[in-house]
């Protein structure tokens, strides 16, 4: 059997790698979608006191580490049943819209955004922040550097530290803002909604007004019709710190609503041995494999997930885009992996509109951001949603509150089966009867770059070059061909 | 003239030295006019095939973050430590094998078995990821991990050492600065096997906390306690790793309210990280019985996770003797 | 008699402090007194001067076992510098301990210079009791005898020269 290898996939967290089976009609038999690498985090959190779980799981990802910060500190107050003040809960969602605003600002100017702006056609030295930059004015460049600074701000200013926030603790935080730094954080909020309406202003008239792209985006090799899973408030509407967990089917209706601790419930984990990172799937629709459909337990958590399984977004303006998103892709759900680049955006207005909300809120600056916890800590679960999916934190400890055992289900984990779903079918579409093209190249990597994998750096960079090498064995693993770009 | 060639690497490490890197925000454009990008794999797509292909000695600089958790990882340390001028441990990671060395406390098996067995995972056959796996289609694998996490001096030559977790941005900009008055020729680089890009002393040095006598009759936890913003922690009976810590972070932690965890890695001449605060702490209960010193030690709920939190791997001891026993076959 | 019939002889590194315990060492060697031949002794001026450094470098090096020995509490030469030694044996245990080092691999022994025959005996307690507990084989391949000028450079902080014998 034909075998394509693509090795390695830059710009995932870790490592990955991806193998190409072709049938002897050379058409695409199967694809693997591998993860090679394990740190252990379930177990060596194990033995170490809970209030330091906010802290040792923020190195499970650099890029999101507020959102492990916030889901182990939400599953910490589990454990020890302690109500945070809601000046805590306050600053706590404060500091994680902004750091939303600015994760979904590198993707989308950085990484995921340029294959939509310049187009899967443009050449690829173009398709790279550069060629944003000029396709739509050399003040972006700028504008994204000032947004990633002024998330950064906020972030430290409420968790203390740039990178991996050190502030939350069981029962609220150890500080709290003084009203000099909430006037700054409202006016770095004011800018944030402005540069998130320009970006969306951007996408609409770069990408939707194309045809080319519009087609692009509604076509069917990206298209998957899973459930959908996302976080919910009281009025579901899409809140990434708290809520409940909302799965829609394939057909947009709700499937099932759950609280955080119930979980385990609902969700399970498919194991195959190729691989370090197991496929999460809903437990009571079940494993079907790799599949679409109503009956295969497969589900997608990503900006569009959240969108879908909700009923609309909680600020305003964000609330329009949200209805023109829907009007646009003709109503609810949208199946169109390539409209999470979109959907995206709009999540980004709403944590721009949701910063300055929590803001300009009267009890922001009050002393009171901790309760301290009394009960004896026993189990906690804490779920948020990171940008790239539903995060949940689940801790057992002992009477003293160290660890016993842990279970970790992470943002992109979530998407695994629909990324390797996603392959499948880029790579069937594309390859028939033994031929490939170099439309194969670009297309594999629009494929699970949509998911923006883990890590914000989904793509392209300062060169400009996407160097990807395509070796095809024939069945005696002899070399018949080798597509190259931009490798020498 | 062509300019001089720049790498970042990532091994076992989590993200976070890459984004470190670009909150150095406008001076990223100084890097990119001074250096030639060839390979770093976040944000462009150079293989490894394109760094195999390089001569020997031709990346100028190399910021190699992460530590040896498998076999690929000490794979790429070794290619690029050939095609490298100057290789950088760069963060906790590479330097002392940071929070995933953790994982030494435990044997490889039990790290894969624990991920294997969660509540939630549905492993009916009781599978584990195979190195080597014959899929109907053809053999497919994947890195073997290594007994134990290494860091990047325990497998390759280092020239330089950058410490924490991650290195902050400001001291990024400084090295990058300094880095490129040395090409320049207007500045010379510290001898071989310094450490860049921090301060010699302690974090208790930046610290602007004040600091009395240390009489310790007992341990808390942070959270147990409306901490005084103004004294230092451990006075108050929180276990802050400053005194051992090297400085260079501006005491970011204590200065917000949370006890220091050692992310910038031993400060200078400290042989071992967990035994200078094991010696630091010791003398500061206020205690001449026995008794009395094994009570107020069971505040210390974790204390070798307390003293090597970033540091166990690169410490004297390494990790557990379960870990050391799977390593060597005993 | 083969590797595997030896019984297996602990080597123990001993860290005594100049006015006491290294004196009652010293005692029972003049005083013919014998005793187990296991341990290596360092002389420290003064228990307090025990780093735990140390200890993780003796284990670390492949030592069964660490001994610490001063002057009993209130004896001090340097009045109280041995409380520092009680503390840092209690949470050094405690770290060797997680990391599974049997908390019967160090210990901590109070003697004054008179008390030569004493320490001899729980020297001799030691080791067997240390070989009991089998060996550490915390490096399997450097299962040695630590020449004694190894040790010194551990104390010194200087690079020992001859290599370790096998």
């Amino acid at each position: 059997m034909q075998r394509i290898t693509i090795d390695p996939i830059t710009r995932l967290e870790g490592h990955g790698k991806i193998e190409i089976f072709l049938n002897e009609e050379g058409n695409v038999a199967n694809t693997y979608f591998q993860i090679p690498e394990l740190r252990g985090f379930e177990r060596f959190v194990v033995g170490r006191p809970i209030e330091e779980m906010a802290l040792i799981t923020n190195r499970i990802c650099g890029v999101c580490p507020e959102a492990h910060h916030m889901a182990a500190a939400k599953a910490a107050d589990a454990v020890y049943k302690v109500e945070v003040p809601p000046t805590g809960k306050k600053l706590r969602e404060l500091l994680y819209s902004a750091f939303y605003a600015t994760d979904h600002t590198t993707h989308f100017y950085a990484l995921g955004g340029p294959d939509f702006i310049m187009g899967p056609d443009a050449p690829v030295a173009e398709r790279n922040i550069l060629g944003v930059i000029h396709k739509v004015g050399l003040e972006i460049g700028g504008k994204v550097i000032q947004m990633r600074k002024y998330g950064h701000t906020v972030v430290e200013m409420i968790g203390g530290r740039k990178v991996h926030p050190c502030t939350s603790i069981p029962g609220g935080l150890t500080k709290g803002i003084t009203e000099e730094q909430r006037k700054e954080i409202e006016e770095m909020g004011h800018w944030a909604i402005e540069f998130a309406q320009f970006s969306l202003k951007a996408f609409n008239d770069i990408v939707l007004s194309n045809k080319t792209y519009l087609d692009l985006i509604v076509g069917d090799v990206y298209t998957h019709k899973t459930y959908y899973m996302g976080l919910v408030d009281a009025n579901n509407k899409v809140n990434f710190y708290d809520g409940k967990v909302r799965v829609v089917g394939p057909n947009g209706k709700e499937f099932v609503k759950y609280e955080p601790k119930d979980y385990v419930n609902h969700i399970a984990e498919h194991v195959e041995p190729w691989t370090y990172l197991k496929f999460p799937y809903l437990k009571n629709v079940g494993w079907k494999g790799f599949v679409d459909g109503k009956d295969s337990g497969v589900y997608m958590a990503t900006p569009l997930s959240r969108l879908n399984a909700s009923d609309g977004m909680a600020t305003p303006r964000a609330q329009e885009e949200y209805d023109k998103f829907y009007k646009t892709l003709g109503g609810k759900p949208v199946h169109q992996r390539l409209a999470i680049h979109w959907a995206r955006l709009i999540e980004l207005l709403y944590a721009a509109e949701r910063w300055v909300e929590l803001a300009t809120d009267p009890e922001i600056t009050s002393p009171n951001f901790h309760t301290i916890p009394t009960a004896t800590p026993t189990e906690g679960v804490g779920i948020v949603e990171a940008p790239r999916g539903t995060l949940t934190h689940h801790y057992w400890t002992d009477e003293r509150g160290v660890v016993t055992k842990a279970n970790l289900i992470v943002g992109t984990t979530n998407n695994y089966a629909p990324i390797q779903m996603s392959t499948t079918k880029a790579a069937q579409s594309l390859i028939k009867g033994g031929k490939v093209n170099e439309g194969l190249l670009n297309m594999v990597e629009m494929a699970f770059r949509a998911y923006d994998p883990c890590f914000g750096c989904a793509t392209h960079s300062l060169p400009g070059q996407m160097p990807l090498e395509i070796t095809i064995h024939n069945a005696d693993g002899e070399v018949v061909d080798v597509l190259k770009q931009f490798v020498d | 003239m062509s300019k001089p060639k720049f790498a970042m690497y990532w091994a076992a490490s989590c993200g976070g030295c890459e984004i470190s890197v670009l909150n150095i925000h406008e001076k990223i454009l100084d890097v990119d006019a001074n250096f030639e990008v060839v390979f770093w794999p976040v944000a462009m797509d150079a293989k490894y095939k394109d760094v195999e292909a390089m001569e020997d000695g031709s990346i100028t600089l190399c910021l190699f973050n992460g530590g040896m958790r498998n076999d690929e990882n000490e794979h790429i340390a070794k290619l690029l430590r050939r095609k490298s001028k100057i290789m950088v441990a760069f963060g906790s990671c590479a330097c002392e094998g940071c929070i995933p060395g953790l994982g030494n406390f435990s044997t490889v098996d039990q790290l894969i078995d624990t991920a294997f067995t969660t509540l939630s995972t549905d492993n009916p056959k009781n599978l584990r990821p195979q190195t080597s796996y014959d899929a109907p289609e053809g053999a497919l694998h994947i890195p073997t991990m290594n007994p134990m996490l290494k860091t990047l001096d325990q497998v390759v030559d280092v020239d330089y050492y950058m410490p924490g977790c991650p290195p902050e941005s400001h001291q990024i900009t400084a090295v990058v600065e300094l880095v490129i008055a040395a090409l320049q020729g207007s500045a010379q680089l510290p001898p071989k096997g310094a450490t860049i890009g921090a301060g010699n002393s302690t974090v208790c040095d930046e610290c602007t906390r004040k600091r009395n006598e240390k009489l310790i009759k007992a341990f808390g936890r942070i959270q147990f306690t409306h901490t005084d913003p103004e004294l230092c922690l451990l006075e108050q009976g929180i276990p802050c790793n400053g005194l051992a810590t090297r400085s260079g972070c501006n005491a970011r932690c204590p200065s917000a309210g949370a006890q220091c965890i050692g992310c910038y890695g031993p400060a200078e001449g400290v042989v071992d990280y967990g035994a200078r605060l094991i010696s630091a702490f010791a003398s500061v209960i206020d205690s001449e019985k026995p008794e009395e010193i094994d009570q107020i030690l069971d505040g210390l709920v974790d204390p070798a996770g307390q003293f090597y939190r970033f540091n166990l791997a690169g410490s004297l001891l390494r990790g557990s003797k379960s870990a050391h026993h799977q390593s060597n076959g005993s | 008699m083969t590797e595997e019939t030896k019984p297996f002889e602990p080597v123990i590194i001993g860290f005594t402090c100049n006015w006491c315990s290294y004196r009652a060492a010293d005692m029972a060697g003049i005083a013919r007194m014998k005793y187990a031949p296991n341990v290596r002794l360092t002389r420290l001026m003064c228990s307090g001067r025990l780093d735990p450094t140390f200890v993780f470098k003796a284990f670390a090096g492949g030592a069964d076992a660490v001994l610490i020995s001063g002057c009993h509490p209130g004896d001090c030469h340097y009045v109280n510098q041995n409380y520092k030694a009680m503390r840092r044996y209690h949470l050094m245990k405690r770290v060797l301990v997680q990391m599974g080092i049997e908390p019967g691999r160090l210990k901590l022994l109070w003697a004054s210079a008179a008390e030569g025959q004493i320490f001899a005996n729980e020297i001799n307690k030691f080791v067997e009791e240390v070989r009991a507990l089998g060996p550490l084989n915390w490096n399997a391949d450097r299962r040695p005898q630590i020449a004694d000028h190894v040790l010194l450079s551990v104390v010194n902080g200087q690079p020992a020269e001859a290599e370790v014998k096998a």
